[in-house]
């Protein structure tokens, strides 16, 4: 089966108001190619679980985010996502904010088909203030203990960026850490994977060993080759975070006409012109 | 060797925090509790284990700049690795505190309201589960009526209070010591309030006293908090901070 759609055609695949996953991890292995393609389309209302780095601050920027399920939105290297920080002292979406691990336990019940998990983590913490809908659940054995029970975070589609991938839907990650897109894939109804290249499924093994095949092709329903797609965010092996440009994009917070310029010239433009611009750049 | 500076003093706080840890994962955030952690390991509490900040867990850490000269690896530990090691218990993590009251309850989410917040601040990131799973230090590089407050804004790490009332599921709760650039605290009281443990040298009681927004339990002597070692000022001058980036933290 051949899986490979266009970042257009995943777009087109999405509502306003749907649950969209997204996979990475701050500012590493982002679906960047697809959220630009998100952020150029006319999609609103959206809750993002994700988490979050410059996907959650772009689509803050631009208005996208109704509801945000998130434990952080980082740089990485600028500890704080300034347009999601301004987003957030706006008070423009519905923060629903928990602990980092309450986040990964919430996709594992949705990839498990099961209502919640139980866990320590928020008992006693603000979490459960800021999110008045989160219950308890006392275990049924004799320790009695009363749990936080994480709802799953079931999600109407899911976004993750890989490193290579076939045609059929079958992913590999090269770097030093999957984070938790296997669980955004199983814990949403529609699955579009991006990658750096896509290759012959006979060519996986010469990329990496039999382990850094997590993604299997039941996960996945379209394929999308974005070369540079997570570009800034670090995609090790394939390149490192290209932290010039995103020192760029984080001043342009605090100024308008620096955001108005960074705009026309990067996200007003199709994808293949900003990768042009950004090698412009590059050149100096 | 006398030329010790505060954020040197601050450092040996820090790793006295994790002594007696054994063979635990030490996590830390900001600089002077990068050395801290650094120092124990190097020093007192060879068995800890140290990540490389990604996904890594290093035979040796690397100095606080980050720079990686040879770096061994003993193991893997992605993030999902980390999630399992903290909820099974098996971490000392020192957070930043932005606020922090009388029973160790900390902030570093947001100050003003949560839904429409006057500063974002980090967010809740791992607070909540780690104070509830392991041990918990705090580091405080500013000490002040604005950081050692009455009441936080926002609740992410549990305090000994909240702990308490939660009970029995909440048996992992182990807040250790508050380092902040004036002096060390710990909650070895009845009711687990917050007292000064130590005051660093050329500080006075005091001024801790002035300087904190809530009343502190407060003993007749107060020693002076321990000054570096030779031994650990080599580590930190030549191995650890040659840089010397503490120091941006915690000025004197």
């Amino acid at each position: 089966m051949d899986k490979r759609m266009t970042p257009a055609e995943v777009v087109a695949e999405l509502r306003d108001g749907m649950t969209l996953g997204i996979g990475g991890w701050g500012s590493r292995r982002k679906p960047m190619a697809l959220v630009r393609e998100i952020l150029r389309s006319s999609l609103a209302d959206l809750t993002v679980v994700s988490y979050g780095g410059p996907d959650v601050g772009l689509l803050c920027k631009y208005g996208k985010v109704k509801k945000l399920v998130y434990g952080f939105v980082s740089l990485d290297s600028i500890p704080l996502e300034p347009h999601f920080r301004q987003a957030r002292q706006a008070g423009s979406f519905q923060a629903a904010e928990l602990d980092e691990g309450m986040l990964q336990w919430g996709l594992r019940a949705a990839a498990y088909r099961l209502p919640f998990l139980p866990t320590r983590a928020g008992l006693g913490s603000d979490v459960m203030r800021i999110n008045p809908d989160l219950r308890r659940v006392r275990s049924p054995y004799d320790d009695g203990e009363e749990l936080v029970a994480m709802p799953a975070l079931e999600l109407d589609a899911a976004i993750v960026h890989m490193n290579r991938a076939d045609a059929r839907g079958n992913g590999q990650f090269l770097g030093p850490d999957l984070y938790f897109d296997d669980l955004f894939c199983l814990a949403a109804k529609r699955r579009f994977m991006s990658c750096e290249k896509l290759v012959p499924t006979s060519e996986f093994q010469k990329e990496g060993s039999l382990h850094t095949l997590r993604i299997n092709r039941s996960m996945v329903d379209g394929v999308i080759e974005t070369p540079r797609g997570a570009h800034f965010t670090e995609c090790p092996p394939d390149y490192d975070r290209d932290e010039s440009f995103q020192k760029e994009y984080a001043a342009t917070a605090k100024d308008p006409e620096a955001w108005e310029a960074f705009k026309v010239r990067y996200l007003d433009v199709p994808e293949e012109e900003y990768q042009a611009a950004v090698k412009e750049r590059a050149r100096g | 060797m006398a030329d010790y500076t505060r954020a040197d003093v601050c450092a040996v706080a820090v790793a006295e925090a994790f002594r007696g840890d054994g063979e635990i994962l030490a996590s830390s955030f900001g600089t002077v509790p990068a050395v801290g952690a650094r120092l124990a390991k190097a020093t007192f509490a060879p068995d800890l284990l140290m990540t490389d900040g990604t996904a890594t867990l290093l035979e040796e850490p690397l100095p606080v700049s980050g720079d990686r000269a040879e770096a061994v690896a003993e193991a893997w530990m992605p993030f999902r690795s980390v999630f399992e090691l903290l909820w099974n218990g098996k971490r000392h993590v020192v957070m930043v505190a932005s606020q922090i009251d009388r029973f160790g309850n900390q902030n570093f989410a947001c100050i003003g309201p949560h839904e429409k917040p006057k500063a974002q601040l980090l967010g809740m990131r791992g607070a909540p589960g780690n104070t509830l799973c392991h041990k918990t230090s705090y580091w405080v590089p500013n000490h002040s009526t604005r950081t050692f407050v009455e009441k936080v804004d926002c609740v992410s790490g549990v305090g000994n209070d909240r702990a308490g009332e939660l009970g029995p599921v909440a048996r992992f709760h182990a807040l250790r010591r508050v380092v902040s650039n004036l002096g060390v605290f710990d909650f070895e009281t009845p009711d687990r309030r917050m007292r000064l443990r130590s005051v660093h040298p050329g500080v006075g009681v005091d001024e801790v006293r002035e300087q904190t927004g809530f009343e502190l339990v407060i003993e007749a002597e107060v020693p002076e908090s321990r000054v570096p070692s030779d031994e650990e000022l080599r580590w930190i001058r030549e191995a650890i901070d040659p840089e010397g980036f503490a120091k941006n933290e915690v000025p004197g």
